[in-house]
């Protein structure tokens, strides 16, 4: 069983409508540790000791996040900036989380279609995460695919909760796998 | 001529308020200026004052006292240790050398040798009143040629010692007008050694153990006067000591400054005697220049000036070899030669003494006598001139092989924290953990005892007097953090700092609105309410208690102080007009209640906006 640290991101999630039902899906849920960054680091001023004996608690790290301009809200990147440090995150003896796996958990305004090559955006959520990826790499962390949950904004309730459920479901099965997805 | 005590202080104030102004509008100097006025109000001019100036002299001698002990205070024991050498050596050999030189020039010219030793002691000696105040006033008592000229003026008051002894020596005949209060003098040699070293630990001693605590005592008591009073009777106290076991007062009073150089109430000393020292030293300059006989000079002039010169060559070139020698630069060893090229105030007790001891007679001693006078009043000129036309040339030519200060005689820090309580406490451990110096001045005696024992450098002190922010170092620093205790103090001490310090930062704590309204006046910049950052703190904790999200929060707590100081900016330009103000402020409460119940607070508190998805949702569900 692996363990999962879900790096939760939201500068608003009281106007939130889809991230916080995800929030209540994976209550309670064995092995997974929910780290809510805005909330613990109001003022984004990262714990950077604490955040990677976090990391090396866990297998495998999710960033779990609202898709604002074609990346992470803010604190996102102020956390990768200073807790993927050189020497324990990368460089030549920088190998803290070696053999971990890493992702994306996305939600995002529109529909999957304008996310593609002829579609509004011109890209897909894949191409737009590509710095996530490679900093994976760089990390010596493999890489998991975005779990996506498109058009929020027109998301009824109901759907809503499918997606939730959905959620819970792949968070389970990424925690039991034995091997790679 | 017979005066009123009033009378003579009147003089004597009146021409200092006339003449140094000018002086100094002239860029004389004040020692050239005090000097000059003592010789326009002495007996050889207008005679406002007459033989009495002697005995002022002799009073004002003290200002010499007062000056080493002042400069004591800023030398910690372990900078004096660092001296040894330039004290030792440069000193002792210009002693030795120039005494030598100037005995044999003396037999050349058919004085007998006891004569010609007794006239090469004097006048080997050098002015520690006029040199250390001239370059002090000119900021250059830390260059290498300042402390040089230290080194040598602290050897010579302990050359001083062994001279006085071999006086009585050089007497030809036993002398009947014999000067001996010394207690030593009825004292075997060895005896003698052991009252000199006693009288030395005795300070010592006291100083560690007895003068620190009583000044504890004393500042207890918070009255200001007695502290000044207990200042004074401190350097008296020293200076009677020592003339009872026949040692100087000064180089006493010296040894006492070092002792209590690490004192917390080091500064605190520092301003209550140096006013007294100034005072003391302009009446002693300007007792030199009255007893300039100009009758006697004008009746032999080329003689008088023939040996003013000579003399002052002699020293100088003696100085300069020395200075060689030590690895002085060329240019701070100019100045280090002419500074000290004139002789002492110390010569004046000599010659009377030789007098006494029947060694030169009346003639030699009036002639000499005004020999020193003139050399004392040539040094500043000399300085002048140094300053004007030679150091110009130096700094032109090679400016990069100007030697750096040797020795710092006291520490500088960029901030200065004005009141240590619970509020500058913090401000000061914050900046200290950034690895940021500050002197600390403190006026709570027993908080400064305590945070002395948990070994935190702090200095008692009122903050609100200039002398005693300048001896903190307001001259060189750059931030001041205003955290007094009251209101009042607060005030006070910003005033200064505006008058007298304008170039600092000024960061000021307030307790409530009025206080800052009263800062806002003075135009200080930087204020900070006491109680604002944590209640607003804690404000936002509570509301993240109550469920809303803590990063909200904060953002939320933020504005609200950014707009209550902007706010407060605008009511304090009404606040004298009352109904207009307390119009004001009603109209601000509910503007800020209307913006919190508004649903469109987004706007208020605006970058939020790009967070805020209604917009963009309600277009997506539009479009279909």
């Amino acid at each position: 069983m692996s363990k999962i640290l879900i790096l939760f991101a939201h500068p608003a999630l009281e106007k939130s409508r889809v991230q916080s039902q995800l929030l209540a899906a994976l209550r309670g849920l064995q092995g997974v540790t929910l780290h809510d960054l805005y909330e613990v680091y109001p003022d984004l001023n990262i714990d950077v000791r604490h955040e990677q004996s976090l990391l090396l608690q866990h297998d495998i790290i999710l960033f779990q996040h609202p898709f604002y301009w074609y990346s992470a809200p803010a604190i996102v990147k102020q956390w990768q900036d200073l807790v993927l440090e050189h020497g324990w995150a990368y460089g030549s003896s920088g190998t803290a989380l070696r053999g971990k796996r890493m992702g994306n958990v996305i939600t995002a305004g529109g529909p999957e279609t304008t996310y593609s090559k002829e579609g509004w955006h011109h890209h897909t959520i894949a191409d737009f995460l590509l710095p996530f990826e490679q900093t994976a790499i760089l990390c010596n962390m493999q890489y998991i695919p975005p779990f996506t949950i498109y058009g929020t904004h027109r998301l009824t309730p109901s759907l809503i909760q499918e997606q939730a459920v959905a959620y819970r479901q792949m968070l389970e099965q990424l925690r039991d796998e034995q091997t790679r997805i | 001529m017979e005066h009123s005590y009033f009378f003579i202080a009147m003089i004597y104030l009146a021409a200092a308020v006339v003449f140094i102004p000018i002086a100094r509008k002239l860029g004389l100097g004040s020692v050239l200026g005090y000097l000059l006025a003592g010789m326009v109000i002495g007996p050889s001019l207008l005679g406002f004052i007459g033989q009495e100036g002697q005995d002022i002299m002799h009073f004002a001698e003290f200002g010499v006292v007062m000056m080493l002990f002042l400069i004591g205070l800023e030398l910690e024991p372990s900078l004096l240790w660092n001296m040894r050498a330039p004290i030792l050596g440069l000193g002792g050999l210009q002693v030795l050398i120039t005494t030598a030189v100037i005995t044999g020039c003396a037999l050349l010219l058919g004085q007998p040798l006891n004569v010609s030793l007794a006239i090469g002691m004097t006048l080997s000696l050098s002015s520690t009143a006029i040199v250390l105040q001239s370059l002090k006033e000119k900021g250059i008592l830390s260059s290498a040629a300042g402390q040089s000229a230290f080194s040598v003026l602290l050897f010579q008051d302990i050359a001083v010692i062994p001279m006085l002894a071999i006086f009585p020596l050089l007497a030809g005949t036993s002398t009947t007008h014999s000067n001996g209060h010394s207690l030593r003098d009825n004292l075997p040699a060895w005896m003698q050694t052991f009252v000199v070293l006693g009288a030395v630990v005795v300070i010592i001693v006291a100083g560690r153990y007895l003068i620190k605590p009583l000044l504890r005592i004393v500042a207890r008591a918070r009255v200001r006067e007695l502290f000044t009073a207990f200042a004074l009777l401190l350097v008296v106290s020293i200076s009677v000591l020592m003339s009872v076991v026949g040692l100087s007062p000064a180089l006493g009073a010296f040894l006492g400054g070092v002792v209590l150089a690490n004192s917390e109430y080091r500064h605190e000393l520092e301003s209550d005697v140096e006013p007294f020292k100034g005072l003391l030293l302009g009446l002693f300059f300007m007792a030199v220049g009255a007893s300039i006989d100009f009758k006697l000079i004008l009746s032999m002039p080329w003689v008088i000036l023939g040996l003013v010169i000579a003399l002052m060559a002699l020293k100088s070139i003696i100085l300069l070899v020395l200075g060689r020698i030590f690895r002085i630069s060329i240019e701070q060893n100019l100045l280090f030669g002419m500074s000290l090229s004139q002789v002492g105030e110390f010569a004046f007790v000599l010659l009377s003494f030789t007098f006494q001891y029947n060694i030169l007679p009346q003639g030699t001693v009036s002639i000499l006598t005004a020999v020193v006078a003139i050399s004392m009043a040539i040094t500043p000129l000399l300085m002048m001139l140094y300053e004007r036309l030679i150091q110009p040339r130096f700094n032109v030519t090679d400016k990069n092989t100007r030697e750096p200060d040797e020795i710092h005689l006291q520490e500088k820090h960029p901030v200065i924290i004005a009141g240590f309580g619970r509020f500058g406490n913090i401000v000061g451990r914050f900046l200290r953990v950034n690895g940021i110096r500050a002197t600390i001045l403190d006026l709570d005696t027993d908080r400064v005892d305590t945070l002395q024992n948990l070994g935190v450098k702090v200095y008692y002190g009122d903050a609100s007097r200039q002398d005693l922010l300048e001896a903190a170092g307001a001259m060189d620093a750059k931030i001041i953090i205003v955290a007094m205790d009251t209101v009042e103090q607060t005030l006070e001490v910003v005033k200064v700092v505006r008058k007298h310090f304008p170039h600092l930062q000024m960061l000021v704590k307030a307790e409530n609105i009025p206080d800052t309204y009263e800062l806002m006046d003075l135009g200080v910049l930087h204020i900070y309410r006491e109680t604002l950052d944590t209640s607003l703190r804690m404000g936002a904790d509570a509301l993240n208690m109550l469920g809303v999200r803590a990063y909200h929060a904060h953002r939320i707590a933020g504005t609200f102080r950014k707009q209550e100081e902007k706010a407060l900016k605008g009511l304090s330009a009404i606040r004298n007009d009352k109904k207009l103000y307390i119009n004001t402020v009603k109209e601000r409460i509910e503007e800020l209640e209307k913006l919190m119940a508004n649903d469109k607070i987004t706007r208020w508190n605006s970058p939020a906006q790009g967070w805020d998805e209604s917009s963009l949702i309600n277009e997506a569900n539009g479009e279909q």
